[in-house]
């Protein structure tokens, strides 16, 4: 188990040195903190010695070093908009993204499990006709357009749900402002979190569904039905459990294509999470925030990776996790 | 005994072959893979006539009238007959805009498409054929590529390109750079297709005949392999041109896409978003069916085509 | 009333180019405690018919017509759950490959105790202790360990045995072993062979062993039947079909063993292959392989000839036989 850990630590460490590079690099050639410090009426010369004085004219190798040093302080330089340290603008979004994630995780697991498990049992049934059918509808609709269609539907014809922002917080923990706590919360919570999910939950149904079908010829499954074992139990445990273990790495994968999602979502319904934040960043050349907002993603991403590789290894008995006995 | 010449019957043409083939067969079955074929075939002749069937250009200035603006389509009652799909905020025919944008859509899907199918035939042919070292560099590469998801990619580069290079000079070249960044990210999808098939045609005797009879790798890898891999190609270019304009247009719609001066179907649907609150949902609706309608028929095709061509193979 | 008997049985598969009929009119006999061994190629319905035994038989498979009474009660009639109550209870079944057949991600305990707790209420411990006992039964080394171990950390015959194990945890009537040898190491084979044969005579279970090894079959059961292309052929006591098969195909199979031929000499060998099933000739499906086959071969299905204790299906021993009868009668 540490073995497998110290691992993973030192993977992380490189991918994170990567990103810190590719970041550090875009943001010494991206934007002009000069800009943003002086104004314009500042002489050549002027220019020139307040950028030895910040050592903007130092060496590539040495400004990333100096970088890198303050980064792992937790310091990302701070935002030319806010005017504060960017990191913090950041983190601080980060609770509405991540309550956005964990709604459409939620209703992707509540959906496709069922589902996908009902209609690999009986494939060529009307119910698993129509699952098919609306599963390639769903792959079609970007993300942004079933956002507006939902907004469309349920927030201006009908006025059944608020059609932007996060609505009432309460505030947990004593930083985390979260939204799951309110009526009025989960009410601005439902359709964002629907328009994430429905990006993996056709793809999800498809590959529970198809995985399902074959582990239910298996030799195994065929001899649960020869010991006697309940139906439910045969499709519930002996089926779905060598099922999850494909869907679990295929999940993992998709983590970070849930990253992406999110900034489209979060623009349409002006939720008011990372992404938003990021592309008004990129709009205001606000370059210190749009790097801060790569090293942020780069470590979720490192981090649920790592998540994925361990509950795969749990329940996977056949995986020896690098350590474990 | 009569004296009889052998007549030969000349081999099957190619048509022939094609007309009885299992492909061919499956399509005359299949309605909806007909249907869906025959609608993707309407998107592309539209789009390619946009110039000459549209009621209206644009995108000339002198065309459009401001007092035109936000008209609901003719079929309403508040509709203009001259308009059939309505008119957007600054006074220009949707059925227009809509038609042109539809052919930057599918120029840029196609487009990045080939560029994908490009690298990835010639890296996966290299990594399958050569094998080893060259082999497992490649396909880390690629790896650690399909890691990274294609949108977030294309979101950073795209986002620093334009704050680099400031609006004007990114509209100029926004529609090379959509194709660069979707073609780029994408490699990897071909490569490990083809290097599969590779791997597979390698132990295949007609490998060792050309080998004997002395031709060049890369003329045994072009000539040869490449042509008895194409099936699984075909597969995933459908959909891999429906990813494709789903990306162009979710890039557009965050404004780092097409220009609202060029649009596409993301484009408009991005620039019409805010009046549905006011009530003019065509100017966002309509486009959007279009889109969905698009991508749509080729998911279809796709489906179709990798139950046709091989069930089993392709599970992802 | 015989334990199980199997009459007229016709399987049918459902493929998309038509139905193809796998087994045939397939009628036998067992008796509580007896051993029968089925015999034949790859191909000729042996597994399909231990599988339509507990109507196992996996889509688009079916019984089309016939009857499996078990007890006096028509298996292939009752509905899901009765069925159910049947299969690992009073009729089990074990399969050819250990590996496959064990659920990789449950434990063996998890495997073993959940059959037991499928058909009896009792606690946990008690299916534990019940657990156990079988795998000592089987002769598996530290049984404790066992039940928290998964399938991958055993070896291949430690995994049969617990197979056994499973298809003996509630004492049943009959188990139905398709091929449980094959997959095994050759040195391991006897002696999983044995131990079937000492727990069958112990405690009195009836077995059905479908096989293609005769070796095995003229050790281990009492009656055997012979299966061509769907049909029984010849069926009786095994000592008498091995001796003195009647049958032109058995008597190729008894030929084609490797100790019939003499060192140095080419093996024998039945010539051409069994047809498939969508394929079958007419009249006897074996005549055109057949060194005896005459004109009413080709046409007409043989009924059974009772010969000695066995019943043979061919026309010629039925001719042989009226000749003999009629030389009698002179």
């Amino acid at each position: 188990m540490i073995a497998f850990f110290i691992k993973r630590f030192f993977q992380a460490v490189v991918v994170m040195f990567v990103i810190s590079l590719i970041s550090f690099s875009i943001q010494d050639n991206l934007g002009d903190p000069l800009r943003e410090l002086v104004g314009q009426a500042v002489s050549e010369e002027e220019r020139q010695a307040l950028r030895d004085e910040m050592g903007l004219n130092d060496p590539f190798l040495v400004q990333y070093a100096r970088f890198a040093s303050k980064a792992i302080q937790g310091d990302l330089g701070n935002s030319y908009f806010f005017k504060e340290p960017a990191l913090e603008v950041i983190l601080k979004k980060f609770p509405a993204t991540m309550e956005l994630v964990i709604g459409a995780t939620l209703i992707i697991v509540c959906f496709s499990v069922p589902v996908g498990v009902y209609s690999a049992i009986k494939p060529n049934g009307l119910f698993s006709k129509v699952v098919m059918g609306l599963s390639i509808v769903g792959i079609s609709v970007p993300v942004f357009l079933t956002a507006i269609g939902l907004i469309y539907l349920f927030a201006i014809e009908l006025g059944w749900m608020p059609s932007y922002g996060r609505g009432e917080t309460t505030t947990i923990l004593g930083f985390w402002e979260s939204g799951f706590f309110t009526a009025d919360g989960l009410m601005h919570l439902v359709l964002p979190s629907f328009t994430l999910a429905s990006i993996m939950l056709p793809l999800f149904i498809r590959l529970i569904r198809a995985e399902m079908m074959e582990v239910l010829q298996s030799e195994y499954v065929k001899f649960a039905w020869a010991k006697g074992i309940s139906p439910r139990r045969i499709y519930f445990l002996h089926a779905l459990k060598n099922t999850m273990l494909p869907v679990i790495t295929v999940g993992g994968v998709q983590i970070g294509t849930m990253v992406a999602y999110t900034i489209l979502t979060e623009t349409v319904f002006q939720w008011p999470g990372m992404g938003f934040l990021f592309l008004e960043a990129v709009n205001r050349v606000d370059t210190p925030l749009i790097v801060a907002y790569l090293i942020v993603v780069g470590a979720i991403f490192v981090v649920t990776n790592t998540l994925v590789d361990l509950i795969y290894g749990l329940v996977n008995p056949t995986v020896k996790l690098a350590g474990k006995k | 005994m009569t004296d009889s010449t052998m007549k030969m019957d000349a081999p099957p043409s190619t048509w022939q072959r094609f007309k009885e083939s299992h492909f061919w067969h499956s399509f005359r079955i299949d309605r909806v893979a007909q249907i869906s074929f025959a609608i993707f075939v309407l998107y592309v002749v539209m789009a390619l006539s946009a110039s000459f069937i549209a009621p209206f250009d644009p995108y000339d200035p002198s065309q459009i009238d401001i007092l035109d603006s936000e008209i609901p389509p003719s079929w309403d009652d508040e509709g203009d007959e001259r308009f059939l799909l309505g008119t957007d905020a600054q006074g220009r025919d949707m059925l227009s805009t809509i038609l042109y944008g539809t052919r930057v859509s599918i120029t840029i899907g196609i487009c990045a498409v080939l560029l994908q199918a490009f690298l990835g035939i010639v890296i996966g042919l290299t990594a399958g054929y050569v094998g080893g070292r060259v082999d497992s560099l490649l396909m880390r590469i690629a790896d650690i590529q399909l890691s990274f998801s294609t949108m977030m990619v294309a979101i950073i580069v795209l986002a620093v390109f334009q704050a680099t290079f400031g609006t004007e000079l990114y509209q100029e070249l926004a529609m090379i750079m959509l194709i660069l960044v979707i073609g780029i990210a994408e490699w990897p999808q071909y490569a490990r297709t083809i290097r599969a098939s590779v791997l597979a045609e390698k132990k295949k005797e007609y490998v060792d005949a050309a080998r004997v009879m002395g031709f060049g790798r890369l003329r045994i890898m072009f000539r040869h392999i490449l042509p008895n891999t194409l099936s699984p190609i075909l597969v995933i270019s459908t959909v891999q041109i429906a990813n494709a304009i789903i990306s162009e247009a979710s890039l557009s719609f965050l404004g780092l896409g097409m220009p609202v001066s060029q649009p596409s179907l993301g484009s408009l649907i991005s620039s019409g978003f805010e009046y549905i609150f006011s009530g003019a949902w065509w100017i966002t609706v309509i486009p959007g069916l279009v889109l969905i309608v698009l991508v749509l028929v080729m998911n279809l095709l796709g489906d179709w085509m990798r139950d046709v061509l091989n069930p089993k193979l392709y599970k992802g | 009333m015989p334990l199980l008997e199997v009459n007229h049985l016709e399987v049918c598969f459902g493929l998309r180019s038509g139905s193809v009929k796998a087994l045939r009119d397939v009628s036998f006999t067992l008796e509580r405690g007896e051993r029968l061994g089925v015999v034949g190629e790859s191909g000729a319905g042996k597994s399909v018919l231990g599988f339509s035994i507990l109507n196992l038989l996996s889509r688009p498979g079916f019984i089309s017509s016939g009857h499996v009474n078990f007890e006096g009660k028509d298996l292939a009639s009752l509905s899901p759950s009765e069925l159910r109550s049947i299969r690992g209870n009073r009729i089990s079944m074990i399969f050819q490959d250990p590996m496959m057949t064990l659920n990789p991600v449950l434990t063996i305990g998890d495997q073993m105790v959940e059959c037991l707790l499928a058909h009896r209420k009792i606690s946990m411990a008690d299916a534990k202790r019940v657990a156990l006992q079988k795998l000592k039964q089987v002769q598996i080394p530290s049984p404790e360990k066992r039940l928290d171990q998964y399938p991958h950390e055993l070896s291949g015959g430690m995994r049969q045995r617990i197979v056994i194990a499973i298809g003996l945890l509630l004492d049943p009537d009959i188990i139905i072993a398709d091929e449980p040898t094959t997959a095994l190491d050759v040195t391991i084979q006897a002696e999983i062979m044995d131990l079937m044969l000492d727990l069958c005579e112990k405690n009195n279970v009836a077995l059905i062993l479908i096989t293609h090894d005769l070796g095995v079959v003229s050790q281990v059961t009492q009656k055997m039947l012979v299966m061509y292309a769907g049909r029984i052929i010849e069926q009786g006591p095994t000592k008498e079909i091995i001796n003195d098969a009647q049958h032109p195909y058995t008597q190729g199979l008894m030929n084609a063993l490797p100790q019939m031929a003499l060192p140095g000499q080419k093996l024998n060998q039945i010539r051409g292959s069994m047809p498939p099933l969508q394929n079958i000739p007419r009249g006897c499906a074996f005549n055109p392989r057949c060194e005896y086959a005459f004109e009413t071969c080709k046409h007409n299905l043989p009924s059974f000839t009772q010969s000695g204790n066995c019943l043979v299906a061919c026309h010629m021993v039925a001719e042989m036989k009226q000749v003999a009868a009629h030389k009698e009668e002179l």
